[in-house]
Order: C-alpha cells, then structure tokens, then sequence
C-alpha cells in the first residue's frame, strides 16, 4: 500500500479542484454576460474533471474500494484539506476573477512541477492534462484582473478590495507542512519557496498592470491543509453532499 | 411581379432567405419575435437546471449537467447572433425580456425541485423542443436554419442525457424510482403545452406556415411527440399521469387527455410559479454585471487609446 503522506498528498489536489470547482459552479446561470457564464462553467468543468482523476488515483493508491464519489460526497469538513482561499463565498465577479487569478497561478507552476516528476507517473499524466486547462484559467483569469483594474473608479476599487480581503489567504499556498515536505522528498512535489519566486514575478507584474499594487504580506491565515477551515466549507459541502447522502450506496 | 409576389415565389420554391435580402417588414418582426423568445428560453432555461448543478449527486453527473447547461448558453449566443443579423441588438433583446415585453418557452416558469426533474427536463422538456426544432433546421431564413443545425445536435445528446438519468433512477431504489415517477406526474403536461395553443387556437400558424418559418402545425407536432414517447416511458416503466391515454388503431395514434388550457394562458400572462423570479434571476444577473461590462468598455476605449497614441 501507499503511504499515508502519498495518499494525501493527492487527495487534497482533488480537495482544491472540487471546492473551487464547487465555488465556480454557483455562477451557472447567473454570469455577467452570456459569454463569462460559459466560460466560468468551462472553469468549473475543469476542476471537477481533475479532482475526479485525482480521487480516482487517491482511491486506487489506499486500495480500500473507494472511488471518486467517496471523497467528494462522503467525508466531512475536517477531512477536507484543501486551502482556504478555494472554499471563500464567491463574491462579486471581480472576487471571483480575483481568486481565480492568484489561485490558478499557482496551481498552474504547481501542476506544471508535477507533470516533469517520474515518481508517481499518473500524477504526472493527469497533471500534464490539468497543466493545458491552467494555463487557459490563469490567462482567462489575468485579461480580467488587468481590465478591472484599469477599468473604471468602481472596478477598481472593487478590484482592489477583493485583493485585501485574499491576500491573506496566499501564505498558506507556499507554507509546506508534512505531507508536502513528504511529497517534496519522495521526489514528487515541487519546493514550495521556488514556486513562489515564480509566483511572485507573475502576480506583481500583472497587479501593476492593472494598476493596483500589490499589498504588503501582514498576518497570513492557515489551516485548510489541516483540516481547520473557515464558516464557508460546512455550507458547502452540505449543500453538495445533501442528496448523495440521503442515498447512499445508490446509483446515479 | 412586386416585391412582395416575389419574396413569397421564393419562399414558396423552398429557397433561402440571408440577411441582405429583401423581406417584408412583418417577416422580419416573426422572426425576430420567434429566434429572440427561443434564445431567451434558452437563457432562462438554464435556471431550473443550475438549480442542481450544486447538489447534483455525483462528480459525473455534475459535469454533464454543467456541461449541458453551458451547452445551452451557447445556443443563447447563436440564437441572438442570428437575430442580430435582422438589425437588432442584443442589448435591446435583453430589455425586451426583462420588460416582460418578449415571452420565453412557458415550460421554465415551473421548479425544479428534484433531481430526476434533470432527467425530466432532459427527456420531456428537451424531447418536445427537439420535436419543435427539427423542423426550423429547413426553416426559410437562413441564419436561423444553420444556428437549429448545431442547436439540434447538443438538444437531441440532452435528451439521451436525460432518459438515462430516469433510467438510473428506475433502475435504481423504490425511492429513487418514486422519485422519477413524481418528477413525471408534475412535467408531463406542462411539457404537452410546450407545443402551443391547438391549431385553431393559434395566432400565428397560418402566416407562419406560408412563409416556411413554421413546416408543422402545433396539434401534429403534439401528437408526434406523444406517440414518440409513451414507449419510451413504458421502458422506464413509469406512468404517464393521463387516465385517458390509449392507442387508437383506427387514427394510427394515441388518444389523449384535455389539456388545462386555463393553466397555459395562466402561465403565459406571468402567473407561472416561477414567472417573477426567473426574471428577477435574470435581471439581477444583468443588473449585478453592469459594472463589469462598463469597466471592460472603458478598458477597451483606454487601450485604444494608447495604441492610436502610438501609432502616431
């Protein structure tokens, strides 16, 4: 069987894509115009498409029966460990481009790191796959920032406070705790502190672009990968798991 | 022969009318009238169905209904893609629906509230519209005929979506078969009215029909879409909620119940039970983006700007 570590590892890759995946959903129907309600769908397709891949693997490598659906629909918040930034409320269009923008980017140069790795070599494959859709999100993603930003006073300003409220939410993206560290050693995981020196070049040129700076790192909120979240996973995931839980063990 | 003689003789030889071409003026309106109402039934359409995206009760089936809902927004851009060819905007057509001046299909007025009602919609609800739209892909403008050939294709892939979610449903437990039945009792009539007022009933067949916008009347493409069907739910073993449903050897199909036709007129003058909040969905979608399509005008203006600033 497959350490613990490894399990985990992949596991939460597939927490980030569903809670986010989850997030970008709730926009179906309700975009600002027709053309960002497909592509925000098209967003959410894709993480849902890789966090059913990514479960798919974590339930091969723990061997113990459990697809895809079971890590989705069946576990509960504290087992979760996906970071916190993904599982915020939606907000406005300029919140969720916001977070699209910080998150994708990094989610990206990590996966980007992942499909070069021969460790776990369908790691890799699926990575490579989700690398193709990531580059399309952070591109997607940065257009926006940039036409927000140097927009209009109001879109800036909206723009600007959607960035104060995430910005505290990046620490955690780059802080490794064990599973990464394991992850790191065993060959298969990218060294956080390098992802970030490319991050930071990403994300400060586009933020100047847009002409809203970018904040001073103060006090950084953590947890997600431990299974401490905020208010908003619980909401979340009992309103994705209500009906398969009411059922279980059926098919759909 | 004066313009009009001659627009109706090439109707009438089954030729294609394009946007530069001459056309009466209450052609035009039809038409924009019928493509810009099947766009914003597309467009609403795709509240009742995101109504489950999030609670959907598997990964898979929450990427096909995604999937199937951004399908639908795309048939939205098409469809008034091609009305903008008759020189409206969209803009004007998006006011027109949230004035409540132009109408959408009836049928998104009612809730969803279960999750076999996603395989209902995809089934009865698609079922019908492909059983309207088919016909349109040989409709005489041209525009509109090749937007029905794409719409036609994802549509009739909808409705397999559909049948197989109630398949597995009937398969399934006696509360997820229960399910399905409940979802059936509450859409089958309302998805009968989807095909219009009975022939005698209806305002715009007759001109409709001449100019080849329309190819069937209301009444036959209803009992069509019965006679297509009733074997299909008798596959899923589930019953069709209409003690006067039977095969007539004689007419070559089935007989049916009366239609609550009050219900219909209700529902069309705004009386559904989701009328007003589909509308307010939509409008507060509209009226929540309006800074976000000023900013991205203003960006626009300002790079071109700098790029003429440039260029001199």
């Amino acid at each position: 069987m497959a350490a613990q570590e490894h399990i985990r590892y992949i596991a939460r890759l597939g927490d980030d894509a569903v809670v986010l995946g989850q997030r970008l959903s709730e926009w179906c129907g309700h975009g600002p115009i027709l053309e960002e309600d497909i592509a925000l769908t098209n967003l959410s397709l894709d993480y849902i498409g890789q966090a059913r891949a990514l479960y798919t693997h974590a339930g091969a490598l723990e061997a113990q029966g459990h697809g895809e659906d079971h890590f989705a629909y069946f576990r509960d918040e504290e087992a979760f460990e996906n970071h916190l930034m993904v599982e915020l409320p939606k907000g406005d269009f300029g919140f969720t481009v916001m977070r699209q923008f910080l998150f994708a980017t990094f989610a990206y140069l990590r996966m980007e790191a992942l499909a070069g790795q021969t460790t776990d070599p369908e790691l890799a494959a699926i990575a490579a796959k989700s690398v193709k859709e990531l580059r399309y999100h952070v591109e997607h993603a940065r257009d926006w920032v940039v036409r927000l930003g140097d927009g209009t006073a109001e879109s800036r300003e909206r723009l600007h406070r959607s960035l104060e409220q995430l910005w505290p939410y990046t620490g955690e993206l780059f802080t490794p705790d064990a599973v990464d560290t394991w992850a790191e050693t065993a060959g298969m995981a990218p060294d956080l502190a390098r992802l970030k020196a490319r991050w930071d070049d990403v994300i400060t040129a586009a933020l100047t672009e847009a002409t809203l700076g970018r904040p001073e790192d103060g006090w950084m909120q953590a947890g997600g990968k431990a299974g401490r979240h905020t208010e908003h996973l619980g909401y979340l995931l009992a309103e994705m798991q209500s009906l398969a839980r009411k059922h279980p063990g059926v098919t759909w | 022969m004066n313009m009009n003689e001659r627009f109706e003789a090439y109707i009438a030889s089954d030729a294609k009318i394009e946007p530069k071409d001459w056309m009466p003026d209450a052609y035009r309106k039809t038409l924009i009238r019928q493509i810009s109402q099947h766009a914003h039934s597309e467009v609403v359409g795709m509240l009742p169905e995101g109504n489950w995206v999030t609670r959907a009760p598997s990964l898979l089936r929450k990427s096909i209904l995604l999937a199937k809902v951004q399908d639908e927004a795309g048939h939205g851009l098409y469809l008034y893609s091609a009305c903008e060819t008759l020189g409206v905007s969209r803009d004007d057509l998006i006011a027109d629906l949230h004035s409540g001046k132009a109408k959408y299909s009836s049928i998104f007025n009612y809730p969803a509230t279960s999750w076999a009602d996603m395989g209902t919609i995809g089934w009865l609800v698609d079922g019908a519209a492909i059983m309207n739209q088919v016909p349109l892909c040989k409709t005489s403008y041209g525009p509109y005929a090749r937007a029905m050939v794409r719409v036609c294709k994802e549509e009739s892939f909808h409705q397999r979506q559909g049948f197989q979610i109630l398949l597995a449903l009937c398969n399934g437990t006696e509360e997820q078969k229960a399910m399905a039945q409940e979802s059936i009792n509450r859409w089958w009539w309302p998805a009968l009215m989807m095909f219009g007022p009975r022939d005698e009933d209806s305002q715009h067949t007759e001109e409709s029909m001449r100019w080849r916008i329309k190819r069937f009347t209301n009444d036959e493409l209803r009992q069509k879409f019965i006679d297509m069907t009733v074997p299909q739910a008798e596959l899923l073993g589930l019953t069709i909620p209409d003690p006067d449903l039977k095969w007539n050897e004689e007419r070559g199909h089935y007989d049916f119940g009366e239609i609550n036709w009050e219900e219909f007129y209700h529902v069309i003058r705004g009386n559904g039970p989701c009328n007003k909040e589909r509308i307010a969905a939509r409008q507060q979608a509209h009226d929540e983006g309006a800074w976000v399509r000023e900013a991205a005008l203003a960006h626009s203006k300002k790079r071109a700007a700098q790029s003429s600033t440039h260029a001199a």
